[in-house]
Order: structure tokens, then sequence, then C-alpha cells
């Protein structure tokens, strides 16, 4: 049995790990909260922008647009978000390796596809494997901002207008709540499933119906991915809040079971000394 | 006079939300002036500023690039970026404005990072633009 002041020493050393976890999970639950006013602010933005494009691009008949276009398609892009550290239970493994099953059963080569990876966990798995990743953004912040994004989504739109690639998924964590998310994968471009729940107005171009969709599909697109960054953002941060929360359970655990033994060893360490002053006395007579 | 609704909504949030007499613009074609009960409409924006008249006041909202919406009763802007003039960074739109400036001057003409330097430029000018009418 270990001695008394090895247990001990475990004892202090679990209880402080379980104060950082503890103070993790509480950090994790303000920006969790703060993420998900992040995403409520940006549906006023996204539903507006769908409504037009829906309006333009079913509305008009004769209004094309290479993005609205599919083509024969010789490379598969896909966007990957993850996080950028660990210390979030599954998060990052199920995203990783649902690109990872795609990727490996759809393409025979590396020329068949690119990556774009957003978050060092992401990065560093398919570097690390020598997958073609063509584009990667680290530490974007916890409540990134449209700007610091902008300059990837509109790479990854400019990829898909000059034929880098032929079509786009994005794999990211969608936040259904604080203790579920799912991996989700969303088709990109080509923008081939627009729809509008609202009714469809009729407008006026200014120029023309072809010029705005020039200026707009760009826009759509780049705001899809923003869109999917905040959702993953909020996944991320609830996955650390419960991974945080399942760390704190555990090390409470074996606070408990370790004061047991503690106190099992303190006894025993007590009866232990009766009995030999008790021998003592005994063999003095 | 009758009003119209005129929200101003980015990415990060919705910027500006009133009843407005008259909104003016820069499109893509030209100025536009907007008054209640215009066809529904649809114009790509210009790098510039969103004039929006109230009675005898003016309010400023910079805007870089984006689309404009009209219908009878609201007129929705969305833009990738987009500021009230008393909410405008100078100090940050006369720095990107110095380093635009220096890009341009190391670039060549037919890079595609000068098209950006010069896009980048044209933004921070009209924020300190719009930031010093507003004064």
């Amino acid at each position: 049995m270990a001695s008394l002041r090895d247990i001990k020493s475990r004892i202090t050393s679990t209880k402080k790990t379980s104060q950082i976890t503890k103070a993790m999970q509480m950090v994790s639950a303000a920006k969790m909260s703060r993420a998900e006013i992040n995403a409520k602010s940006f549906v006023p933005y996204m539903e507006k922008i769908q409504e037009v494009t829906a309006s333009i691009a079913l509305g008009s008949k004769d209004a094309s647009h290479p993005m609205l276009t599919s083509r024969p398609v010789k490379k598969t892009g896909y966007l990957v978000i993850t996080s950028d550290r660990g210390l979030c239970g599954a998060y990052n493994s199920n995203i990783l390796r649902s690109v990872f099953q795609t990727i490996q059963s759809r393409h025979k080569s590396s020329d068949e596809y690119a990556i774009i990876a957003i978050g060092r966990k992401g990065r560093d798995f398919f570097k690390k494997r020598n997958m073609n990743v063509i584009l990667d953004i680290v530490s974007v912040p916890d409540q990134p901002e449209f700007a610091e994004i902008k300059d990837l989504a509109s790479k990854a739109v400019g990829m898909f207008a000059d034929e880098t690639f032929d079509e786009l998924y994005v794999y990211y964590s969608h936040y259904v709540s604080a203790i579920q998310q799912d991996v989700t994968v969303k088709k990109l471009l080509p923008l081939t499933d627009i729809s509008s729940s609202t009714k469809l107005t009729s407008y006026e171009f200014e120029p023309s119906a072809e010029e705005i969709l020039e200026v707009l599909l760009p826009q759509y697109a780049e705001s899809l991915i923003y869109g999917a960054l905040l959702d993953s953002k909020a996944s991320e941060h609830a996955a650390v809040m419960t991974a945080m929360k399942s760390a704190t359970d555990n090390a409470m655990e074996l606070i408990n079971s370790l004061s047991l033994s503690y106190n099992r060893a303190r006894q025993a360490a007590i009866t232990q000394e009766i009995t030999e002053i008790v021998g003592g006395a005994a063999a003095l007579e | 006079m009758k009003t119209i609704k005129v929200s101003v909504v980015t990415p990060d949030g919705p910027v500006y939300e009133s009843d407005v007499e008259m909104v003016s613009t820069k499109a893509q074609s030209g100025e536009l002036g907007i008054l209640h009960g215009h066809i529904p409409m649809v114009a790509p924006l210009q790098i510039g500023a969103v004039r929006l008249k109230n009675g005898g006041k003016t309010d400023l909202v910079a805007v870089s690039g984006g689309l404009l919406e009209v219908r009878p009763d609201k007129v929705t802007i969305l833009a990738q970026s987009a500021e009230k003039a008393d909410d405008i960074d100078v100090e940050r739109a006369i720095r990107a404005k110095e380093r635009a400036e220096q890009r341009l001057g190391e670039q060549k003409r037919d890079n595609i990072d000068f098209k950006r330097a010069e896009l980048a430029l044209q933004r921070a000018l009209n924020r300190i633009e719009v930031s010093e009418k507003h004064f």
C-alpha cells in the first residue's frame, strides 16, 4: 500500500488539476454564450442575402453565372474547420475522421482533391499525412470578425472561379446544443441548392442581373463560409466545456477514492501503533 | 414627408436601423436617391458613403461595397463591412491608408496584390472622409 505522504501528494495535485479544469470549463461556458450571440447577430445578414440571391437566381431565368452551374469535376475542394488546440473531447477527431474517410473512398490520388484548413489541428493532421493542403489559416480568434476570415473566404471562392477545383465542400461541427454538436457537410460551390422560404420578389436590376450576380454570389459564398465558422466556434466552446466538465467530475471522483484510501492507511497506521504499544507493554509484564 | 425604413446589415450584425426620408448613395452605375414607394430594385454599391436624410439631420454610414436592396417600404444595404460615422476608428483607417500606399509603391501594376491594395486604399480613404464630414 502507498504511503500516507504519497497519497496526500496525489490528492493535492489532483485537486489542483481539477481547479484548472473547472476554470477552463467556466471560461468556455462564457465564450460559448458569446459565440451564440455572434452567430445570432449574423442571422439577419444571412437571411437577407439568401433571400436576394434566391430572388435573382431563381427569379430570372436568363441570369446565369459560373458559380451557379455544375461543371465536370476534376478536382474537389474540402474546407475543413477545426480548432487550434485540443482539450475538446472528440470535437476535432470527429470532423477529421469524416473528411479523411471521404477522401480515402472518393479519390485515388492527391491530384484529385485539395484541402483548405482552418485551425491548427486540421492543418497538422493533413500535413502529417502528406495530403494536399493548399491553403490554411491558424489562430482564428474565439470571437472571429468577418474581416479576419474574409481573405481566406475570398481566396477559396477565387479558387473555384479560376478552376483550381470544381466543387467545394465544407466540413464543420454544427452547434445543436451545449451537449450536442454534429459533424456537418455542406456543398458550398457551385451554389446549386439555393432555396427560399419567403415569397420571391421580382426586382428591377441596376445595371443588370448578371452584373449583380457578379457581386452578390462571391459575397454570398463568403458569408456561407463565415457562417460555418461561427457555427463551429460555438460548437468548439461547447465541446471544450463538456470535456472540461467531465475532467472535473473525474478528478472529483479520483479525489474521493484517494481520500478513502488515505483514511484507511491512516487508520491502519494508528492500529499498528496501538498494537505495537500493547505488545511492548505485554512484554514488560 | 413619408419615411422609409432603412437597415444596414453586415456579417457582424446590424449597423444602422432607422426610418428616414431619403437614402442617397453611389451605386456602380451612378448616384442613387431613394424615397418612399420606390419600385423593388437591386444594385451593387461602390465603396462610399450612404447618406440618410431625416428632417434636417443627415446620418452618414461608410460602406465597403455590397448591395442595395429596395422594396416599396424598406431599404436594405448588405455590406461586408459598414460603420456609422461616429464608430469609425480613424487612426486605424489612417494606418490602413499608409500601408496601402506603401504597397502600391512596391507592387507592379498588373499584380493581384496591387488591385487589393488599391481597394484597401479606397476603403481607408472612404472611412477617413466619412468621419471628417461628420465633425
